[in-house]
């Protein structure tokens, strides 16, 4: 236990070992001379990154450097496609790619001798003037962060680092000088609207919590850390690497609606962030910042973990309570909401990781400096996660109002391989896909849905002409039909309708008339599904028959898949002209379906393969080996 | 989905008193089934009928809405698992780079389909949505390794490991 004075002295006595960590400081009074810091999330855990900071340790150990230099693993830097990631300070020199086998030359070279090893540097960082900082890559200085600002800067298992980076001082701020009213009234007056996807007024959900039954004996405080859209990894990344922002926020907003307990649930497929939970709550019962009468007030607030365990429609808000609960995940109807009646019939709140990311820090800046950034009618930041046929693939945070093309282009730096932009795909499997078209509209909640997409959680897969997007549907429908639970019919018989049409298209056996009936299908389900999921299910159709119509239509009337992705549509030919005729595609075809034909082109020696359409099974070896590129798909 | 050979129930006395332990901890506790299941797959490493009928008993649940709620989520499986787990992220970002091809060519080597597991025991095929590495996408996990950056050439070379 300890007291809000004892909190402030841990803060102040941390404040130069996170100093020390800003590229070029001058910190005098920091215990370490440098601090070497290691991404220990899930992407570069994945990688080995554990094994290269205990390689470390052990080669300080070994030349005596440990009281000098000090190895903090932290939680994800952003930039997973670089990862394993190093980064040592006060100097702000980025390690990318690295491995084991690099640790000894690093330690003798850099860390003893000065000398930053250039060739395992991130490249953009090494110019012909010497070594670049870090934050003007152009993966960096586009970036503003506020949910993401402690995660690969603290150690998310040391509370201390957290209180040196102010932490839990918003909560004491509240508790001290606040009234719950005022609480909610910041966040009102922030225009912080639910990350999660759906953009509901975070304060207003608050607000009814608080005042809609005046007389509840109980009241709980949830949070959502059941990230079930494929391909996006926010609020894994928070609470891989700021588990204590979490915490204080569900205590702010327990205070704030008059809850004494919160449960936060979380996917049992994330093991790190369950541990560092399971850690920093320990941590803030061992120092009273949750539990009995924190900070000596009258203000009691606990939290427990549930874990999830596999169902994506958990994350719907009823579904997620009705889990928590101990049942089958199913929604249930609302009215009544749960600020009403939510968990065990209580009033409740959920809120989602990324949005209590943010809550500390309107509490300490205030509302206006949060309503300072974004555009008119979504504040503050996002933090989306970039994958697919992108460079950069990662974490990034960005102020609402940047514009797809300044993510993807100056960010995620491009597409690799000089392919072409085709789709941005936002909001999962309840989104849709973004065209070219809309490459400069402003990201923000509302022209996100205006163009037939919406915000979801945050993630952002970028997809080139390589991607089919009827196969993309599919893919989604696919998903869908898996995860419905089943409880309204709409859901659960019209999503397997929908995919067996899209099955239809993609193995070219599909009329005109079926694209109307899908469409038409589409918009019953939207209507009278019961929960998120089944509305939101059709979107990933929607979006594609509208921005890509022409590629449903090359499926049904010239039955071909123009990106070569649909097997059934798929032809593969020889070039006899650019054919040299060495035999690889069919000494490696196994099904015997490519022989040697009469045709000698000029110039060539041997005569053309050529293959049999009738048995070719489209498995794509004989392109994968043909050297001169004489074999074609489509 | 399912693997539908029938492999005999053989938990252990000392499996079954780590059990009870379990339930006695939780007994009582609002919504207490969901990490008592979650646990006792960790004993069994799947939740067998005979599993069910023992919770069932002493948390005096009905036994139907046991089984509801294991076949609701896909973390829990009333089949065993083989040795080797392996576990092929279909998500977003590894499906457009290509983790479907992946999924297909294992499935073919195995001779298994999704949710299966080989004659020996050895191997299980799995799909999963996301594990949240997609900066290594295409992905997949044998057990708790991670193996990422992928193509189905390397697929021989990671079961190999294995052998």
């Amino acid at each position: 236990m300890k007291t809000l004075q004892e909190i402030q002295q841990i803060r102040d006595a941390m404040h130069p070992e996170l100093e020390l960590r800003t590229e070029g400081s001058k910190e005098a009074n920091s215990k370490y001379e440098k601090h070497v810091l290691i991404c220990a999330g899930t992407g570069c855990t994945s990688s080995a990154s554990l094994t290269i900071a205990e390689k470390l340790e052990e080669e300080l150990a070994k030349n005596e450097l440990t009281d000098k230099i000090q190895v903090i693993r932290t939680g994800c830097f952003g930039l997973c496609a670089l990862g394993p990631i190093m980064i040592v300070y006060p100097e702000g020199t980025f390690y990318s790619r690295i491995s084991a086998k690099d640790v000894t030359k690093i330690v003798e070279e850099h860390l003893i001798n000065g000398n930053p090893v250039k060739e395992l540097l991130y490249d953009e960082t090494v110019t012909e003037d010497g070594i670049k900082s870090l934050n003007e890559t152009s993966f960096y200085k586009k970036q503003h962060r506020v949910a993401l600002r402690n995660c690969g800067v603290i150690n998310p298992e040391n509370i201390d680092e957290y209180i040196g980076k102010d932490g839990y001082q918003a909560l004491a701020k509240v508790i001290q000088e606040m009234t719950p009213e005022e609480v909610i009234q910041t966040i009102l007056d922030s225009g912080l609207r639910g990350r999660g996807g759906g953009g509901f007024p975070t304060g207003m959900k608050w607000k009814l919590a608080r005042t809609i039954v005046p007389d509840a004996d109980q009241k709980y405080v949830c949070c959502n850390a059941d990230e079930g859209d494929p391909g996006a990894f926010m609020d894994r990344s928070v609470l891989e690497g700021d588990p204590h922002v979490v915490l204080e926020a569900m205590a702010i907003a327990g205070y704030a609606i008059g809850a004494t307990q919160g449960y936060i649930y979380v996917r049992a497929e994330y093991p790190i962030a369950v541990e560092r939970l399971k850690i920093a709550i320990n941590q803030a019962r061992e120092y009273g910042v949750l539990g009995k009468n924190i900070f000596g007030s009258d203000f009691s607030f606990d939290i427990d973990l549930r874990l999830g365990a596999g169902a994506f429609v958990c994350g719907e808000e009823t579904a997620l309570m009705t889990s928590i609960e101990g049942n089958r995940g199913e929604p249930r109807p609302r009215p009544p909401f749960p600020a009403e009646k939510g968990l065990y019939q209580k009033p409740t709140i959920l809120n989602n990781v990324e949005t209590y990311a943010n809550v500390p820090q309107i509490i300490l800046n205030g509302a206006e400096w949060f309503a300072g950034m974004g555009t008119e009618k979504s504040k503050g930041s996002k933090v989306f996660a970039l994958g697919g046929k992108i460079k950069n693939t990662g974490l990034v945070e960005v102020p609402m109002g940047t514009t797809l093309r300044e993510v993807i282009e100056e960010i995620g730096g491009g597409i690799p391989n000089g392919k072409k932009f085709k789709a941005a795909q936002t909001g999962g499997p309840s989104g849709g896909c973004i065209s070219p078209e809309n490459y400069d509209v402003p990201i923000d909640y509302d022209n996100l849905i205006a163009i037939g997409s919406m915000m979801g959680s945050g993630g952002l897969i970028v997809m080139d002409e390589d991607n089919c997007m009827v196969d993309i549907a599919k893919f989604f429908l696919e998903f869908t039909v898996d995860e419905s639970c089943g409880k309204c019919t709409p859901c659960r018989i019209g999503t397997k309708r929908m995919y067996e049409m899209l099955d239809k298209i993609t193995k070219g056996q599909a009329t005109l008339e079926d694209l109307d009936k899908l469409e038409e299908l589409c918009y019953y389900i939207k209507a009278n599904s019961l929960c998120g999921l089944g509305q939101t299910a059709p979107n990933p159709v929607l979006s594609t028959l509208k921005n890509f119509r022409n590629e449903y239509e090359a499926h049904v009337l010239a039955k071909k898949c123009p990106a070569g992705v649909c097997k059934d549509l798929m032809m593969f030919n020889i070039i006899p002209d650019k054919c040299v005729g060495c035999g690889l595609c069919a000494k490696n075809c196994p099904v015997h379906a490519i022989t040697q034909g009469d045709y000698i082109a000029p110039g060539k020696k041997r005569a053309a393969f050529v293959i049999d359409t009738a048995k070719c099974i489209k498995c794509g070896v004989c392109m994968g080996n043909c050297r001169p590129n004489a074999i074609t798909k489509g | 989905m399912a693997t539908k050979t029938t492999v005999p129930f053989n938990g252990t006395a000392e499996q079954e008193e780590k059990l009870h332990a379990i339930i006695a901890e939780h007994k009582g506790d609002p919504g207490a089934l969901m990490p008592v299941l979650q646990q006792a797959q960790d004993i069994y490493g799947y939740l067998p009928i005979e599993v069910q009928k023992i919770i069932s008993d002493e948390m005096e649940i009905p036994l139907e809405k046991i089984y509801g709620v294991v076949t609701f989520y896909a973390q829990f499986s009333l089949y065993p698992k083989g040795k080797y787990n392996i576990s092929v992220c279909l998500g977003t970002a590894c499906y457009v780079k290509g983790s479907g091809d992946i999924y297909d060519k294992l499935q073919e080597i195995l001779g298994i389909g999704d949710g299966e597991c080989t004659p020996d025991g050895k191997f299980s095929l799995e799909a999963c949505r996301c594990i949240g590495a997609c900066g290594l996408a295409p992905v997949l996990t044998v057990n708790e390794d991670v193996y990422g950056r992928l193509t189905t050439k390397d697929i021989k070379k990671v079961l190999d490991k294995y052998e």
